[in-house]
């Protein structure tokens, strides 16, 4: 079963980050390579990628021809992907347990950030025999 | 690396002959973990060299050679490392003659190998993957495409698989004949799930994904060569049969799913169904009834019927009510309530699933959800139908039984 984990975070967060002392950044960072490296060596992993920051995120829509008419301008409160892993595991069970491993990537003051990780299956062409 | 071609013939003689030389090359080395990668590269060398210069006048032969060449080679590299770290020399030259290796082929081998991909100790999705490429004799990239991982996330769970058999110290020879029994349910277990996997998702873009259904199937019809006598194993051969043989059927022209009730049962595969039914028929003469053979049972009688209502609903309910005693479930729960609402009415079977809301490996899944909104629909309580059909959809983690239900749910809004 597939899931994806998603890493996210309003404006203030990615600005906050931005200002991380430089220990802090290397530290999260070395987490981040080890995480990754940790699901490629277990066999569960199926890809990542992380985004640009919110301030090169565009809101686009159909304009009366059908071009695209781009807004940039977001409220506050807005969450914001900041990046993701799918994973390929047995169980809910285990795609949580590796969630709460990602959410206890360090943050700014060397402290534990306990980023909240949002778990979601993804969904497989499959039918089940129901058997 | 790129994908073989499909199906040209030389890729199904590679297949059929993995398993018997890697048990081959594994006895000689009584080393399991790197007689496998020690004949997956000689797979893939044969599948680089083959289609150019043609199939080698002994192509098992020209596979343990390249298999045992590798394993020397790995020896010798792993003697070097211990030499300089311990100076002890070990002799390796004149180890071994291939010929000599292939003359110690085993018909067995192939059985070995499944009880020992099998293994318990191992999760069901590192036993399919070991076992597709140690038995089916399939590449990692195939496997990985099979799956829709990447080919390195593959081979790491197959290496860890091997790990795990290595840790567990089983030696490479036939488990004696009660702990085979014993085993064996795992063994089966496995197979099923790969053949799930094949025919589940062969709805989908995915055309160019390997067949594991057919595999599946292929490994299994070995597996009953190679245990004649054992019913269960020509029970799951027959449900895989009678259940591959509505394929065409049960999806649209649009990849939506078509349920049983609604397929056009002229484009069911005679073929697989008659072989089926005399495999099951062989089977059930031969000893106590076991899980496979009661689903295959099951599928027959629905495969047998020419026009849906000429389904023989009651034998299917009391097919169910063995296969509760035999192999209780809460699946089996849920088929047998289907069953009985098709026997003694809507209301008796939705009675029949109050039992499974309190039934924590079930009452979160969609399909009762789905068999309740069914079986309301049918009593015409549409409100509370909708309102099911709804459920079982987010509750769903497949793409066409989404599909389904909320079209389900549309259809009884829209009356």
């Amino acid at each position: 079963m597939k899931y994806i984990l998603m890493m996210t975070g309003n404006k203030s967060d990615f600005d906050g980050y931005a200002k991380w002392s430089k220990e802090d950044l290397q530290a999260n960072v070395a987490f981040m390579r080890a995480f990754s490296k940790e699901l490629k060596h277990s066999g569960v992993f199926v890809s990542t990628e992380g985004l640009g920051w919110p301030s090169e995120a565009r809101l686009v829509r159909a304009g009366k021809d059908g071009e695209p008419v781009t807004d940039g301008v977001f409220p506050e409160s807005k969450e914001f992907l900041a990046g993701y892993w799918i994973i390929d595991v047995e169980n809910p069970e285990q795609a949580y347990k590796i969630a709460a491993r990602v959410s206890q990537a360090p943050g700014a003051g060397a402290k534990s950030a306990n980023m909240p990780i949002e778990v979601r299956p993804i969904l497989s062409s499959h039918a089940d025999l129901g058997l | 690396m790129a994908d073989p071609p499909q199906d040209v013939p030389f890729e199904h003689l590679l297949r059929e002959l993995a398993p018997q030389v890697l048990g081959a090359v594994a006895r000689r080395f009584q080393d399991f973990s790197s007689a496998e990668d020690a004949v997956q590269e000689a797979m893939i060398a044969a599948f680089t060299q083959w289609p150019k210069e043609g199939v080698p006048e002994n192509p098992r032969g020209w596979l343990i050679q390249v298999a045992c060449r590798r394993m020397t080679d790995q020896m010798r590299t792993e003697i070097a490392r211990r030499e300089r770290e311990t100076a002890v020399a070990k002799e390796v030259e004149n180890l071994t003659s291939f010929l000599e290796i292939e003359a110690d082929m085993d018909p067995d081998d192939t059985l070995i190998l499944l009880f020992m991909c099998c293994h318990r100790a191992l999760t069901s999705s590192s036993a399919i993957a070991l076992t597709l490429r140690a038995v089916g004799g399939l590449t990692t990239a195939e496997i990985a495409n099979a799956f829709m991982v990447p080919e390195a996330t593959m081979a790491q769970r197959i290496s860890r698989a091997k790990q795990t058999i290595k840790a567990s110290g089983v030696p490479f020879r036939l488990p004696a004949q009660p702990e085979r029994m014993e085993r064996l349910p795992a063994v089966l277990h496995v197979l099923y799930l790969i053949f799930s996997e094949g025919y589940a998702s062969s709805i989908g873009t995915h055309l160019q994904r390997l067949d594991l259904a057919r595999e599946a199937i292929r490994l299994t019809r070995n597996a009953k060569t190679l245990l004649p006598d054992n019913a269960e194993v020509a029970g799951l051969l027959a449900l895989m049969l009678l259940t591959d043989a509505r394929r065409a059927a049960r999806t649209g022209a649009e990849e939506e799913l078509i349920p049983l009730d609604k397929q056009d049962r002229r484009l069911w595969d005679r073929a697989e169904i008659s072989e089926g039914i005399d495999l099951l028929t062989a089977a059930l003469s031969k000893a106590s009834v076991g899980l496979y053979q009661l689903q295959a049972a099951i599928a027959a009688v629905h495969d047998e019927a020419a026009k849906v209502e000429d389904t023989d609903w009651p034998q299917i309910l009391a097919l169910y009510e063995l296969l509760k005693r035999v192999a209780p479930s809460p699946m089996v729960t849920l088929n047998y309530a289907i069953a009985a609402a098709m026997v003694h009415g809507s209301a008796k079977g939705l009675e029949l699933l109050q039992a499974l809301d309190s039934d924590p490996r079930v009452a979160d899944h969609y399909r009762l959800a789905a068999v309740r909104a069914h079986l309301l629909e049918k009593l015409g309580d549409h409100q509370a139908a909708i309102e099911h059909y709804r459920i079982a959809a987010a509750k769903t983690t497949s793409i066409p039984e989404r599909n389904y239900l909320i079209t389900q749910a549309a259809r009884l809004a829209g009356d």
